[in-house]
């Protein structure tokens, strides 16, 4: 799609793993073999070694694209060469706000998900896969059974597949809605049949994951991209994106923009070309005031920021992060207090409550951001709540704390002055319009504060502006 | 779930006040109004369980897709999957199903229902016949989604608060409206699951609409279906000699 736009310039998505995506025919096994589906595993299988697939996924420098982008290749290669049963599990579970390239990849093209999925397991050796995808996503889901029945029918799944003497059984396997279960170990017991609760590292489910075994985890995205780099092999994948960044990256833009949805872009490109350029940039009116750069979990960015190329390193050095690439863009008209109540209440619904930090942690920062909002709270409190999040950090099993932590405590970072004049102006509102008479027949106290936000300071030995420590 | 008043509650298996039912955890599982069937810390008896053959069979074909105790795996790993098979039969996860399920799998049903417990898409109390869920995180919020939700609950009658903390029933008992975190659809924002299909963007008006689709029996507004949408960047094919004269899948 090429457009001009006033403020991102001529931009075209670079599609890859979403080329002819549009085609509904692309998602049965008849579409995507015409359009060359499964040539790669069936050459892969007759004569390429696994160990030269092992190699080739590392020297792409394919970095995961579930959150953390960490080198899949280099995971591939922890996998200990022994005879042990072998697990892959492909983590479809995305439930984190703002993220939804895994739902459109699934959809529209199941098979290149499988076929990337049995070429990873071939060069692993490999002999049992899952792909675990969260409960909300039925349809999906039943896309993909009805594209893993078309897989067993051709023998790319079973026992002998293709007569190369190796087998693989892929399971579909639904989640049932909790956020948690996204994050790699609370994945493995939800697929034990557990309650989906983080385990501790190490033991890294590379040694000992799936029941034990050595289980290679991975995100839709990552393994669709395989059977192009075995392909075409790693120079070619590297010639897209930057050096540290390379690939094509499905990115969900959403949020106040026009036109919201995936777009596939090289890796590199500017924040202004994917959201002016691409998703059509704010409302008419509008303008941009923050957005996550790499969803909720995300420390946000302002629009100051937009000239930077979207790459793991550039959003890292901006003090935040690309994860899984969904950029959620709020603008003039969005409460950056009230978008940061949003954000600890999902954390808060979502922990799963093993560790204290965390699960007190998300509570408190909920309770006290409602203050905000209610105007209940104190300009201190914004201290407080920002002490409460470097608390946070580092001191959990998994990173769910952390994923509250950073966004929110870059906005009230960012965007102090406005928690301040919410805090304010809600209090304002529990007095008469003359000001001098309270609606409950108290006085405002000083700083405008409400007599049971004074009294609640006091108690505490906070200080009271205009008063002293009292 | 507070107001949720089931047209098939059976006041006779009600809880007293302020009772727990004996081994279960102390959440969900220990309030949805009933007592538990049997021991719920027991392996129930296959031969002593009523179970519909068709249901045996689908439970069975379940289990025996994961690997078994011979492999190193467990039957437990059928617990969602089965959950959803009975959840799907019974409307939820009712306390037979879960011992049915726990007689074919050989667990305990206590086991099934600490697991049904922790999921939000696995009701351990009746849930009605269509379920609405509206997501009301980030992007559907700054779109118009506790309006939404509003609107929903406008219509049906629904208890608002109730539906914004975990879900609440319809006047009639029928639709269960719940206010939900990220779908996982932000481009349709503001959106809604319907029947586990996902609809989007929609206005306030739609609730309404949807309602009464729901309610006579046809197809909900299939032109706002998420099936029937394109790709956000449209049609377009890459002039980049890489990606045209590339050796992978979808040339
Ligand atoms: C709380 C939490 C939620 C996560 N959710 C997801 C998810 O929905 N999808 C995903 O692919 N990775 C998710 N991750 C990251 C996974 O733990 C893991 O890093 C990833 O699946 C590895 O795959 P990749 O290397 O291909 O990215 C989550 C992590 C955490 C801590
Ligand atoms: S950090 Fe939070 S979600 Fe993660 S294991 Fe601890 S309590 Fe659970």
């Amino acid at each position: 799609m090429s457009e001009v736009n006033g403020n991102g310039g001529a931009v075209e998505e670079t599609r890859v793993l979403l080329r002819h995506a549009e085609d509904p025919k692309m998602a049965s096994l008849e579409g995507y073999e015409s359009y060359g589906g499964y040539r790669v595993l069936k050459k892969a299988l007759k004569e390429i070694e696994p160990e030269w697939i092992v190699g080739e996924l590392e020297e792409s420098g394919l970095r995961g694209r579930g959150g953390a982008g960490f080198s899949m290749g280099k995971k591939v290669s922890f996998l200990p060469h022994t005879d042990d049963a072998k697990y892959l599990c492909c983590n479809a579970d995305e439930s984190e706000p703002g993220a939804f390239k895994d739902r459109e990849l699934m959809q529209r093209n199941p098979h290149q998900l499988i076929e990337g999925m049995i070429i990873s397991s071939f060069a692993a050796s490999i002999g049992h896969a899952f792909i675990f995808i969260r409960g909300e996503y039925d349809e999906q889901a039943d896309i993909l059974d009805h594209a893993v029945e078309e897989a067993y029918e051709a023998g790319y799944l079973g026992n002998n597949i293709l007569g190369s003497g190796f087998n693989l059984e892929l399971v579909v396997h639904r989640g049932a809605g909790a956020y948690i279960c996204g994050e790699e170990t609370a994945l493995l017991d939800a697929l034990e049949g557990k309650r989906g609760n983080p385990r501790l590292k190490p033991p890294f489910p590379a040694v000992q994951g799936l029941y034990g075994g050595p289980t290679l985890i991975n995100n839709v995205e990552t393994l669709s991209n395989v059977s192009h780099i075995v392909a075409n092999g790693a120079d070619w994948f590297k010639s897209f994106g930057t050096e540290q960044s390379p690939g094509t990256k499905v990115v969900s833009v959403s949020g106040c923009v026009k036109r919201p949805g995936n777009y596939e872009v090289e890796l590199g490109v500017t924040l202004r070309d994917l959201i002016f350029g691409l998703a059509g940039g704010p409302l008419d009116g509008h303008e941009i005031k923050a957005f996550y750069p790499g969803g909720s979990s995300s420390p946000v960015l302002t629009p100051a920021e937009l000239d930077l190329p979207y790459s793991f390193e550039a959003m890292a050095e901006a003090g935040s992060m690309l994860g899984s690439g969904s950029i959620i863009v709020a603008d003039d008209s969005v409460s950056i207090p009230r978008m940061a109540k949003r954000t600890s209440k999902f954390y808060r619904h979502e922990s799963c409550g093993k560790c204290t930090p965390c699960r007190e942690g998300t509570s408190w920062t909920d309770k006290m951001l409602e203050r905000v909002c209610t105007g209940e709270a104190t300009p201190m409190d914004l201290d407080i709540i920002s002490s409460v999040q470097d608390n946070i950090m580092g001191n959990c099993l998994c990173v769910l704390g952390d994923a509250m932590a950073m966004p929110v405590s870059s906005m009230v970072k960012k965007f102090r002055d406005e928690f301040e004049e919410t805090i304010a102006e809600e209090a304002a509102k529990t007095w008469s319009f003359d000001g001098l008479e309270a609606v409950d027949g108290q006085e405002p106290g000083p700083g405008g504060m409400s007599q049971k936000t004074l009294r609640r300071e006091r108690l505490a030995g906070r200080s009271i502006p205009g008063e002293g420590v009292s | 779930m507070s107001p949720v008043m089931p047209s098939d509650f059976d006041p006779e298996n009600a809880e007293p006040e302020g009772f727990v039912s004996p081994g279960l955890p102390v959440d969900k599982a220990s309030t949805s109004g009933r007592l538990p069937i049997g021991d719920p810390e027991q392996i129930p008896d296959p031969a002593e369980v009523d179970i519909p053959d068709d249901l045996r069979d689908q439970i069975q074909a379940i289990v025996d897709k994961y690997p078994d105790r011979d492999h190193k795996g467990s039957p437990k790993s059928a617990s969602i999957p089965v959950l959803w098979i009975i959840q799907r039969r019974y409307g939820w996860c009712t306390p037979e199903g879960i011992v049915q399920a726990a007689a074919v799998m050989q667990v305990t049903p206590a086991y099934l229902e600490s697991v049904a417990s922790f999921y939000d898409l696995l009701r351990t109390s009746p849930q009605g016949e269509h379920q609405v869920l509206v997501c009301t995180n980030i992007a559907c919020w700054m779109r118009g989604g506790d309006e939404l939700l509003d609107s929903f609950c406008a219509k049906t009658g629904a208890d608002l608060e109730a539906a914004g903390h975990g879900g609440a029933l319809s006047e009639d008992g029928r639709i269960l409206v719940s206010g939900f975190e990220c779908l996982g659809a932000c481009d349709l924002a503001p959106m809604a699951s319907v029947d586990e299909r996902y609809f989007g963007p929609l206005e306030n008006a739609d609730a309404s609409t949807i309602v009464d689709q729901l309610e006579s029996g046809a197809e909900v507004l299939p032109e706002k279906a998420l099936d029937r949408r394109g790709l956000a960047g449209g049609v377009a094919d890459s002039s980049d000699p890489r990606v045209v004269d590339g050796k992978g899948p979808n040339q």
